[in-house]
């Protein structure tokens, strides 16, 4: 089981943003990736969980092409909550659109408040929402977790919470995670393995 | 103890109240339909009194009844061209953001066209081309009015494809119905309702200014714009009440819709809780 980019290249317009790249995830592998800005971290995430097509090279699952159609098992966790939940959609009918079993494990694990699942994203805070973003990308069959930035928002203790959680329930479900950050000390801590691009 | 009651039961309420006011001229004018038309040269060119609060004209008609009916049938024909124009808006403007490059530039073309051409000008051209009257005002307001919400349609539409949640809803396997259906619709429903009710005014204020050109509804109608460009021959003569009220009992009718517009807005958007 794997998640494998392979010579992929993207440019926005013209400009060439990644060239080349070759990168593998494997089934309970946590992988770091730290760039400096502007490197196209956020666009090979993007490129991987099939948000996008690459212009050349391809993104493989266990050797396969991503599905395009219907539930994609490379999952992305965005950096900003707040655009990836919709501002008119109350956070427990989004919860229920990704599959979210009746069972609140995924809610009691993530210290998500019942009360909150009435309330419309705009009245929550970023860490808040962050846990209902991490919650849905977990409540399917998930395979591959993309985590894009997800935490340099929220403070050291909401931090070490979410992370705490992820490893566990990478670690039970044998998850590949992608973890992109800025922070080298948060990556050496948290990956079995750390790349450049 | 006072008792409070929040900025959004206050904002329902004076909606109720514009609306309901709006609901009684329509059915006052249509009530006073026949007295509007009714002469009488025994009181011809009264000025404001307490039996005819707006006056009388040259025939002796009660200014009062005539611009209720008048407004009436503005309101009539507001109604029926602003709810024309949005549903066109909304299929063009879905269409142009929905269904791919070739749609979107057929539209987008259609839209500049329309908004190139003066407005007034337009409405009067299909007005003409549609035999004047009535039908003719109708068609011609409704036909150039839903440009500029089209547009607005598109432009949301064309966002919210991108927007990260609907892109994430996408890959969680939800199918392209239910995403129009979740994600799209209550983003696209609000602007369209705010735009249908702000459409109101320009349909009315259109209505009456192509009437009063000349070239809108007959004569014999008692129709604001008619009554308008009727009194200007009078204005001279210092008959003052035969525009004025009239035409501030217009910009009043316009004004209401505006604040309905406005509020309903306002009410629909979550963000808005406080409003």
């Amino acid at each position: 089981m794997s998640l494998e980019a392979k010579e992929l290249g993207f440019g926005y317009r013209r400009k060439p943003v990644l060239e080349g790249i070759n990168l593998t995830v494997r089934a309970g592998e946590r992988v770091g990736l730290a760039a400096p800005s502007g490197r196209g971290k956020t666009t090979l995430c993007k490129l991987l969980a099939g948000y996008m097509r690459p212009n050349c090279g391809s993104v493989l699952l266990d050797g396969k092409p991503l599905p395009q159609k219907g539930y994609c098992p490379v999952q992305m966790i965005w950096q900003h909550p707040e655009l990836a939940l919709d501002p008119r959609m109350r956070l427990g009918d989004a919860l229920a659109e990704a599959g979210a079993d009746g069972d609140g494990r995924l809610l009691d694990a993530l210290q998500i408040q019942p009360a909150w699942l009435s309330r419309f994203p705009r009245e929550l805070s970023g860490g808040e929402l962050q846990r209902f973003c991490i919650a849905r990308a977990l409540c399917k069959p998930v395979r591959f977790v993309l985590c894009d930035e997800i935490s340099a928002m929220l403070d050291l203790v909401t931090q070490a919470q979410l992370w705490d959680f992820l490893l566990r329930e990478a670690a039970q479900r044998q998850l590949g995670l992608l973890i992109v950050s800025h922070d080298a000390a948060l990556l050496k801590r948290l990956c079995t393995r750390i790349e450049h691009i | 103890m006072k008792k409070y009651i929040n900025n959004r039961q206050a904002t329902c309420a004076l909606l109720a109240l514009s609306a309901l006011l709006l609901l009684a001229v329509l059915v006052a004018g249509l009530l006073l339909n026949e007295r509007a038309m009714a002469t009488d040269f025994s009181r011809r060119d009264l000025a404001p009194c307490a039996a005819f609060p707006f006056g009388t004209d040259w025939m002796g008609r009660d200014m009062l009844a005539r611009t209720l009916a008048g407004l009436s049938l503005s309101i009539r024909i507001g109604l029926l061209t602003a709810a024309v124009s949005a549903v066109l808006a909304l299929l063009l403007g879905a269409a142009a953001g929905g269904f791919g490059r070739k749609a979107d530039a057929a539209v987008s073309w259609l839209t500049d066209l329309l908004l190139g051409i003066p407005h007034i000008l337009l409405v009067l051209l299909i007005s003409l081309a549609c035999g004047r009257g009535l039908w003719g005002v109708v068609a011609g307001v409704s036909l150039s009015h839903w440009p500029s919400l089209a547009r607005v349609i598109r432009g949301e539409i064309i966002q919210l494809r991108q927007a990260p949640y609907v892109l994430t809803a996408t890959k969680l396997g939800v199918s392209r119905l239910q995403v129009a259906r979740r994600h799209m619709l209550p983003h696209v429903l609000p602007q369209f309702v705010t735009g249908l009710v702000l459409q109101f005014p320009h349909a009315i204020l259109h209505e009456a200014s192509i009437t009063f050109l000349g070239f809108g509804l007959s004569a014999e109608q008692p129709a604001i714009g008619v009554i308008l460009s009727e009194s200007m021959r009078y204005l001279t003569t210092g008959r003052w009440w035969l525009a004025l009220f009239p035409g501030l009992a217009l910009i009043g009718v316009v004004l209401l819709f505006a604040g309905i517009g406005d509020r309903l807005g306002r009410l629909l958007d979550p963000a808005g809780i406080h409003a």
